[in-house]
């Protein structure tokens, strides 16, 4: 079996699944509870000065019968006294010494007030702290979380500041509501900060109440922007965690619709160290991590990898930049006629959605059959993304230009000379 | 309004219940939303399901059922009465990768949503001059009437009966549709506008002449007769039945049928699609043994296969390659319809040609052959040959005033079928017979 134990910047945790600052996070109870259950680490729900919460704080999306495909917060930090937090977290770490134990902290943009609470989380046993950069609402409004986040120089300074006093590693965690969150990740990292973790949640209304007109969720009436996570986000989070990945040297721990070692391993692969889950231990409880330490060791056996470690990043050079990609590679679509039930879904999605290359007529039964035509088929997917039987549509690689890469940047240079470009289908 | 009793409860318990809202949102969302979907071709009339679905799907149930009854207009009965296994489901692509769509509750979800609600069945159309007499409240004149009525035309259907709804209404066994289900249907059509006259029999309450007098055409929709006699000894005895009958009496709730039926032996004849409603009801009314006496053998019944699994289910008996030949008296009983007799007497086929002679202990017999053609036929300007209205695919007739369809053509087919030939029929009246009148357009 392979060796799930992580070494991230220094905070040892049994394997890399961590609980994200968050409701699931907000008590040592919980927190014991998740590390019972199997979870390697946790990052406590966010520290900081007393602040109330409204009624009514979560909302969501359900897509095609399942609940919760999104969620949307509208709560606040920690509503407890700091004091009982500070209590619990050093019960925790005395119970639990080899479990990850790193605690959220969000204050005003001071000095002293930085200084004041990184002292009293260490002093109470953190193994590591998170700066919460990224709270999009509430909060924000108040000139904290994303509203350091969002400025790369607030972020440099405030971490500076943390970084004068801090004897444990120091984790930013940044937000995703930034034109580019590379320059959030290098201010961190030039700040000094230990590690990255990203992305908090996304600016969102899920929806409106059609009868009331009211967007949810609702609080007496009205509602405020809230922050979207849960599997909805997870291709966001993916391409920024692989985008910061590429411009920071310190590592990343990865956030944003994880709900399985599937999910976990993709964040790994693109450069994560650790993940950290929230929606669906809101959904689901706990217990879900069983399947994520079984399903991340099987996965690491069967590519003969022996540890996490050598998981980190392995996808991070084959995330290019678009013009870097081969236009002598083709595919196009290939139908197993034995495996289709004949419903025309890819016909109807080439036809109108795509590039009308899929032919159609019925069976004796009324059911549709298909045809590739294979010379306006342009390789898109679409119809293998449609089609609800496993394997049925694939993609076949064909009538490739010889095995020399022809990326767009040497198709631009000097087309003309080019010993490719004429024989390249961009030009038939 | 007495209380219903055990028999009739079981009689009444539906193979296939109502969706709760959960059900039918995550049944809706396994739709695929098939391109030229197979399951609409297999509609006899062409209800756009993957349409229907998706509008259940996106919390539309009104929607769904507009979609239904569009193309519809008993999609209520339809929903609950159509062998769904031959039809839409039948059809569906997803019964290759694991289970079809289960279509029929799916739609009764979505008409019993409006009629819950009190959804309009259809909007009439602006007025147009023009009425047609319709004989017959069955499903296909129903169809015509609502068809007619979308259109703009007037109609006034006849109805010998003393309630709508024909075989929809009495000859549908229990488990499927309860009479007060093609009660409320009808009621719903009636609050559109559709006009229904019960209790009048034309050619005695009302001549045909006089028919043609009051209306631009007329529509025939009187389904079939009584089932015939097959021509044994002792099939007039009391305790011999018309399977119609029984079923008709079972639905009423009619107290000595169940009487009768509690812990009888019943020998039911026939192969068809009634023949098992007779004995499933049969069983479910307290039969203590149902057999299911058909003359040739099972590949040639021509019930459906799901129907013949159904009554195995039901635990009864077929009796194959079995020709009836006499009815065993005397019966014994205080009065006609409490009366049973003393078995029935059959030949059973032999491999070599030959026929063993076998005695079933039954108490009752039932008939469940075809039914024969109506008798008001005879009375009607129209083309018959073998107690079926000659009518083409568009209703007409041999006589260019009279149109025709359900089972009085087809000789007996399901409730969506008679639907199909009512609606097209309506059409292919406005279009050759009101729109010369010199209406508005």
């Amino acid at each position: 079996m392979a060796d799930l134990s992580v070494d991230f910047c220094g905070i040892k945790s049994p394997n890399p699944f961590w609980l994200a600052s968050a409701p699931p996070t907000n008590t040592g109870d919980q927190i014991m509870r998740a590390f019972d259950a199997g979870w390697g680490g946790a990052v406590w729900k966010t520290l900081g000065q007393p602040i109330v919460n409204v009624s009514s704080r979560y909302s969501s999306v359900d897509y095609a019968g399942r609940r919760m495909m999104g969620l949307n917060n509208i709560e606040l930090i920690t509503d407890r006294p700091l004091d009982v937090n500070l209590r619990e977290i050093s019960e925790v770490k005395k119970r639990y010494p080899k479990h990850a134990l790193i605690v959220s902290l969000m204050v005003e943009s001071n000095q002293q007030a930085w200084h004041d609470i990184v002292r009293r989380a260490e002093d109470a046993g953190a193994d590591g702290l998170e700066l919460n950069f990224g709270c999009p609402h509430g909060m924000s409004e108040r000139g904290m979380g994303s509203a350091v986040g969002q400025v790369p120089d607030y972020t440099c300074q405030i971490v500076k500041w943390v970084k004068e006093v801090a004897r444990t590693p120091v984790i930013v965690k940044l937000t995703p509501n930034v034109t580019d969150v590379t320059f959030p990740a290098r201010a961190a990292e030039q700040g000094g900060a230990d590690a990255i973790s990203l992305i908090n949640t996304i600016n969102s209304v899920t929806g409106i109440d059609l009868d009331s007109m009211t967007p949810r969720p609702s609080v007496h009436g009205a509602s405020a922007h809230g922050g979207y996570c849960g599997p909805a986000v997870k291709p966001i989070a993916l391409a920024m965690v692989a985008s910061v990945a590429q411009s920071v040297k310190v590592p990343i721990s990865g956030i944003g619709g994880i709900a399985s070692w599937q999910d976990a391993a993709e964040f790994i692969l693109l450069g994560a160290s650790t993940v950290q889950v929230c929606t669906a231990v809101m959904h689901h409880g706990f217990r879900i991590v069983l399947d994520m330490i079984d399903g991340l060791s099987a996965y690491l056996d069967s590519k003969g990898l022996r540890s996490v470690s050598e998981l980190v990043g392995r996808s991070v050079p084959t995330y290019q930049r678009w013009e870097q990609l081969d236009l002598n590679y083709r595919v196009i679509a290939d139908v197993k006629q034995d495996k289709c039930i004949g419903c025309g879904v890819c016909y109807a999605a080439c036809y109108d959605g795509a590039h009308q290359a899929i032919a159609v007529k019925p069976d004796q039964r009324g059911r549709s059959v298909v045809e590739i035509l294979e010379h306006k088929c342009v390789g898109c997917n679409l119809c293998s993304l449609v089609c609800p039987v496993d394997d049925c549509i694939t993609m076949k690689r064909v009538d490739h230009f010889g095995d020399e890469r022809l990326p767009w940047t040497e198709y631009s240079k000097n087309p003309s000379a080019h010993p490719h470009v004429r024989s390249n289908r961009h030009d038939q | 309004m007495m209380a219903e009793s055990f028999q009739q409860k079981a009689l009444a318990r539906e193979l296939r219940p109502a969706l709760s809202k959960d059900e039918a949102l995550a049944e809706a969302n396994r739709c695929l939303f098939c391109h030229d979907a197979p399951c609409m071709r297999a509609c006899p009339t062409h209800i756009d399901v993957p349409l229907f679905i998706r509008q259940i799907a996106t919390n539309n149930p009104g929607g769904a059922a507009r979609t239904i009854l569009q193309a519809n207009i008993l999609g209520a009965s339809c929903a609950r009465v159509c062998p769904t296994e031959v039809l839409c489901e039948g059809a569906c692509v997803l019964t290759d990768q694991h289970r079809p769509i289960q279509i029929g509750p799916l739609q009764r979800h979505a008409t019993d949503h409006a009629m819950a609600v009190k959804q309009p069945i259809l909007t009439a159309g602006p007025k147009q001059p023009g009425s047609v007499g319709i004989i017959g409240a069955g499903p296909a004149g129903l169809a015509c009437a609502a068809e007619l009525l979308r259109l703009g035309y007037e109609s006034v259907i006849y109805e010998a009966a003393e309630r709508p709804g024909g075989l929809n209404a009495s000859g549908v066994a229990q488990y499927k549709m309860t009479p007060e289900v093609a009660q409320a249907e009808v009621d719903w059509l009636v609050s559109a506008g559709v006009n229904i006259r019960c209790g009048v029999s034309v050619g005695k309450d009302v001549s045909v002449s006089e028919l043609e007098s009051r209306h631009d055409a007329l529509f025939i929709g009187v389904g079939m007769g009584a089932i015939p006699g097959i021509q044994i000894a002792g099939e007039e005895l009391p305790g011999v039945w018309d399977g119609l009958d029984l079923i008709a009496a079972l639905k009423q709730g009619d107290r000595e049928v169940f009487e009768l039926l509690r812990g009888a032996r019943v020998a039911v004849i026939g192969g068809g699609n009634t023949a098992i409603d007779v004995v499933t009801q049969a069983s479910r009314a307290g039969a203590a043994k149902v057999w299911l006496i058909y003359r040739r053998g099972r590949e040639q019944m021509s019930a459906y296969a799901h129907e013949v699994e159904l009554a195995r289910e039901h635990g009864v008996e077929l009796v194959l390659h079995a020709v009836p030949h006499r009815v065993v008296g005397p019966s014994r009983g205080l009065s006609p319809r409490t009366s049973r007799v003393a078995g029935l007497e059959f030949g059973r086929k032999l491999p070599d040609g030959g026929e063993r002679l076998e005695t079933l202990p039954a108490d009752l017999v039932v008939r469940a052959t075809g039914q024969k053609g109506a008798r008001l036929l005879a009375e009607l300007p129209v083309r018959s040959e073998g107690g079926k209205v000659v009518a083409d695919e568009a209703g007409r007739t041999s006589n260019p005033r009279y149109f025709a369809g359900g089972d009085c053509v087809s000789g007996g087919q399901e409730v969506v079928n008679a639907v199909a030939e009512g609606q097209r029929a309506a059409r292919t009246i406005a279009g050759e017979v009101l729109s010369k009148l010199g209406g508005a357009q």
